[in-house]
């Protein structure tokens, strides 16, 4: 080969390089810390390597509300990224601003990205779906709350199995407190758990417009007879030492590792933590209960956590990317990695159908219960989800207005009015800025 | 405002000032007349739309029966939180003066805590008052008080209190021992000689010349009480159980950063900004008076 | 020293190993915590050494990757956090300083506007506005910047007050005695004021340097760059777990190594106290 041809080669392999280099940066901004934000590194890694076209490009934000904050910080200043997590109560707020966010059914279809929303775990994609079944962000990581129940405990007291219902919780705990436990169950999150999902899991409406789903112009319900009546029950209970509050968030769990209570109720991602923390105890898991006085056969619960939200304000280029990697994420084997290294819930069949054949389920009992929990039925109206804006401060004033319940400073009636009140105040600040 | 022989030059005084003026007018005033802005508007996150509401997020503020309460929580939180500290800091410093032997080890042990990062400060506190887990609440149990922060009020105030106290300990110590230290050693000499004792000295004598860092000191803490504690709290209680540790600060931050509701966390700052202004104008006109220079 | 009270000495050290080990404790949770598998942080607080000894130190220093999801390994976040300290400690010293001896030592136009103007900046601290500066940072282009970082944060009134109440206590016949020798404002500010200062600039050394050091929430909203961040963010990332375990024990030996910078300068500016000490004492 003559100097010609090789400088030749030369100069085409430099621009081969030079075209890897140039490839299109999309930014990713997300909330998760610890071994998560690695696993987030990881799959970002993988679709970088998998493809030449583009680069993303995954940035930690902070905590749901800095990195939410941050984006809108940043969208002002007109440098918001591609892509940002955005924690399920922002979820109102994202779908409001509709110059802002770009939703994923127009997304894929803009880009000619293959999409079929019917792919998808509608118990999961629900929640950040229009009501006319169009979905606006996709979904990342998404949990539901479940029972977890100290199984060393319920031998000692000789309790055969997990109760299902909120009367079989009453009685169990108090055969648990007979054998010489302190307290029968806790909660986490109580908002999500004992307000928003009490009304999902027995089909209940906590506001109109279908949980607001349907327009801005809704009002909160959580102050009926249900609801009451659960909360009522729940105070009595904390006065007998059935029930122990134990904080907001998810700040109760010490009273379910030092095996003061027998049971709690949390996020289902919160399983491989659990076990870590209670080293040589048996934990069992088990579907939330429900008030067999107001359903036979209870409905799906409502997830949490947070989904992925492609803005406005870049190139066609970046959106392709973009759309690739959504396409990317929801494969069957990443999604079903995903699902196994995190306990968040998949959200495509194919990908719950994938950790079943690899036996997932079986090595690892109590795995599967969030899975079926959410799919064993089909979703109501008043099990989709909730969409309310506003929504962090109205989860504020919910904590607020339970613990002066707990507390014994207030009826469950009275605590109940006073949320709904001031919670309608939220709404209605929030349906003025939307026009 | 007593004040030492003045220097004369046209041009010099605007050239010192000039770089922290500037900044503080780019970063802090500009910033504050958007934030009086915004308190007239009601807005969505973004900026998309806004509609001018006159006084109406203040109006909204004064009738929520909560936000009220919330004067009465900031100031007893404050004013704890500024006593306490300053006491604690003051007594350290007074003795940790009469040691020359060991006298850096101890210094460098009361400074280490403020080295901790507020976040991971937050944490730690949060576990040894955690009515589980918390060290703090077996040494409670002894003493027969049933520590249970979620719940009682009182407590999750004590706790913010203790925490916030904690950060700011080493703070003013640093500056009392500064400030006794340049107490000419003279004065003590002649004042033992005369038969006063180490305590009556530091009352005679040491307090009164260390006024102006008291002052100073007293300033300081109460705005870091006041505005630096939200962190805290947000991370120890989110202003509950209820609304019993939710201060005027904390609010802002919640409603503002966390919240995304610019109107009313924006009325809140300016309610924050004449009560401030006010408070300023009380101190400097009254207390610094009585300060001896 | 002017007491010869051994007795009062000793009570001295009492009352202050009292108020170390109150003030210590919570830092002595974090060095115990280190010695601990994750797991026992669950069901109680430890209080004395675990048998890992020395092995989480070694596995943050060795593995980086393990440790932050930046991929930059834990020196260069020290480096990063290193240079936004030393550049708002210095920068907030000297235009305090400047500034305090403008409003003190002349008298001018403006003067008291001027004074009221910075110490209105000790409100509002930089989260409740964040939104609106921010928004001014990126006008500026100063977003993934070093001068980004630091600029905004270096003004603050602390510095300038203090300064200010130190300077008015400065005896008028100091100032005379200069202005007799012939010293114009500028000689007198560095041969005479600096000196002077010097407990007082250790001191705000101290804890300009911590605060810098301690910024959280403002590189984290200004930086998109990884090769921006700081020991504090890279702890604060490690606790931002949402489901799942935290790892307090290698946040814990983070923490420390993260406390190591600010106590060395606490122990290099105890000279500046120290030495006060000892001159008046001869």
């Amino acid at each position: 080969m003559s100097i010609k041809h090789l400088s030749a080669v030369a100069v085409a392999s430099a621009l081969l390089s030079h075209s890897v280099q140039a490839k299109t940066e999309v930014e990713w901004w997300h909330a998760m810390g610890g071994a998560l934000g690695q696993k987030v590194n990881e799959i970002a890694a993988d679709f970088n390597a998998g493809q030449s076209e583009y680069e993303i490009k995954p940035v930690y934000k902070g905590s749901y509300a800095e990195t939410m904050t941050s984006a809108i910080a940043a969208f002002r200043a007109k440098q918001q990224p591609a892509i940002v997590q955005v924690f399920e109560v922002g979820t109102a707020t994202m779908m409001g601003a509709k110059q802002v966010i770009y939703p994923v059914h127009e997304l894929m279809e803009d880009t000619k990205e293959p999409f079929d929303s019917g792919h998808y775990l509608s118990a999961v994609t629900g929640y950040y779906t229009t009501s006319d079944g169009k979905m606006v962000s996709m979904p990342f990581n998404s949990s539901t709350p479940v029972l977890y129940y100290n199984k060393d405990m319920f031998k000692k007291a000789g309790i055969e199995s997990a109760p299902k219902t909120w009367k079989e919780m009453e009685q169990v705990s108090k055969q648990l407190i007979a054998s010489g436990a302190q307290c029968g169950f806790s909660t986490t999150w109580q908002s999500w758990t004992q307000i928003e999902n009490f009304g999902a899991r027995n089909n209940v409406a906590m506001a109109s417009n279908n949980n607001g789903f349907d327009g801005f112009d809704s009002e909160f319900q959580f102050n009926r007879e249900p609801f009451v009546k659960h909360i009522e029950r729940l105070q009595k209970w904390s006065e007998s030492g059935i029930f122990k509050y134990g904080g907001r968030q998810s700040s109760g769990m010490p009273l379910f590792y030092t095996q003061e209570c027998a049971m709690t109720m949390g996020s289902s991602a919160g399983l491989s933590g659990i076990q870590e923390s209670m080293a040589g105890v048996d934990v069992g898991v088990a579907e939330l209960p429900y008030d067999d006085t107001l359903i036979m056969k209870p409905q799906n619960t409502i997830i949490g956590g947070a989904s992925l939200w492609a803005l406005r304000g870049h190139d066609s280029e970046q959106y392709k990317g973009v759309a690739q990697f959504f396409s990317y994420l929801s494969s069957a084997e990443v999604q079903a990695d995903w699902h196994q290294f995190t306990g968040y819930l998949p959200i495509t069949t194919e990908a719950y159908e994938l950790t079943q054949k690899e036996g997932f389920y079986d090595q690892n009992p109590g795995t599967d219960i969030a899975v079926l929990q959410m799919t064993s039925v089909e979703p109501t109206a008043n099990s989709k989800g909730v969409r309310f804006g506003n929504f962090l401060q109205v989860r504020d004033i919910i904590n607020q207005e339970l613990e002066a319940v707990w507390a014994g400073n207030k009826s469950a009636k009275q605590g109940l009015d006073d949320a709904v009140r001031l919670g309608n105040q939220q709404l209605r600040r929030f349906e003025r800025t939307q026009k | 405002m007593s004040s030492p022989v003045i220097f004369k030059n046209r041009y010099l005084p605007y050239a010192l000032i000039a770089p922290q003026l500037l900044i503080t007018i780019v970063f802090f005033i500009l910033p504050a007349g958007q934030a009086i802005f915004q308190s007239a508007q009601l807005e969505d996150a973004f900026g998309l739309s806004r509609e001018f509401v006159g006084l109406e997020n203040f109006i909204n503020l004064f009738n929520d029966s909560y936000y009220l309460e919330s004067f009465f929580t900031t100031l007893k939180f404050s004013v704890s939180v500024a006593v306490l500290a300053l006491v604690c800091a003051l007594i350290l410093s007074a003795f940790a003066e009469h040691i020359v032997r060991g006298a850096t080890f101890y210094r460098t042990f009361l400074i280490w805590p403020y080295a901790v990062a507020p976040v991971v400060a937050g944490s730690l506190w949060l576990f040894l008052f955690d009515p589980s887990i918390g060290v703090v609440t077996d040494m409670l149990e002894w003493f027969g008080i049933n520590w249970n922060p979620t719940l009682n009020g009182d407590h999750a105030m004590w706790m913010v209190i203790i925490t916030s106290t904690w950060k700011q300990i080493s703070y003013n110590f640093l500056f009392f021992l500064a400030a006794l230290q340049s107490v000419p050693k003279s004065l003590h000499e002649a004042a033992a000689i005369d038969g006063s004792g180490p305590i009556k000295r530091f009352i005679t004598i040491s307090f009164p010349l260390i006024s102006p860092t008291s002052f100073f000191l007293l300033v300081i803490n109460f705005v870091y009480a006041f505005f630096d504690t939200f962190a805290v709290i947000h991370a120890m209680t989110q202003g509950g159980p209820g609304n019993s540790t939710s201060t005027l600060v904390y609010k802002v931050y919640n409603d503002g950063f966390i919240g995304l509701d610019l109107g009313s966390s924006a009325a809140q700052s300016v309610i924050l900004m004449v009560l401030v202004a006010l408070l300023t104008v009380f101190q400097f006109k009254y207390v610094e008076k009585k300060v001896a220079y | 020293m002017v007491e010869r009270r051994p007795l009062f000495r000793i009570f001295c050290h009492v009352i202050l190993v009292l108020g170390i080990v109150s003030i210590a404790l919570p830092v002595w949770v974090a060095v115990v915590a280190t010695t601990h598998e994750n797991s026992a942080f669950s069901t109680s607080t430890p209080l004395w050494f675990g048998d890992l000894g020395f092995s989480v130190f070694r596995d943050l220093l060795s593995n980086e990757s393990t440790f932050n999801n930046s991929s930059l390994p834990i020196t260069d976040m020290l480096f990063n956090s290193m240079i936004m300290a030393l550049a708002i400690t210095v920068g907030k010293l000297s235009i305090s300083i400047m500034s305090a001896y403008a409003v003190v030592f002349f008298r001018f136009p403006g003067r008291m506007l001027a004074f009221w103007m910075i110490f209105f900046t000790l409100m509002l601290p930089v989260e409740v506005r964040i939104i609106p500066t921010f928004e001014i940072v990126t006008n500026l282009n100063m977003l993934n910047s070093f001068s980004g970082l630091t600029i905004p944060l270096i003004a603050s009134a602390t510095a300038t007050f203090l300064f200010r109440q130190f300077f008015l206590t400065v005896p008028r016949e100091l100032v005379e005695a200069a202005r007799i020798d012939g010293a114009g404002p500028i000689r007198f500010f560095f041969d005479i004021l600096l000196p002077l200062s010097r407990t007082n600039i250790a001191a705000l050394f101290v804890i300009t340097f911590i605060y810098g050091w301690n910024q959280y929430l403002w590189p984290l909203l200004i930086t998109t760059d990884a090769q921006y961040y700081t020991i504090v963010m890279g702890i604060k990332q490690m606790l931002g777990v949402t489901d799942g375990i935290i790892e307090w024990n290698k946040i814990m030996a983070t923490t420390i190594i993260a406390m190591l910078p600010p106590v060395i300068v606490v122990i290099a500016m105890q000279k500046a106290f120290v030495k006060g000490l000892v001159d008046s004492e001869k």
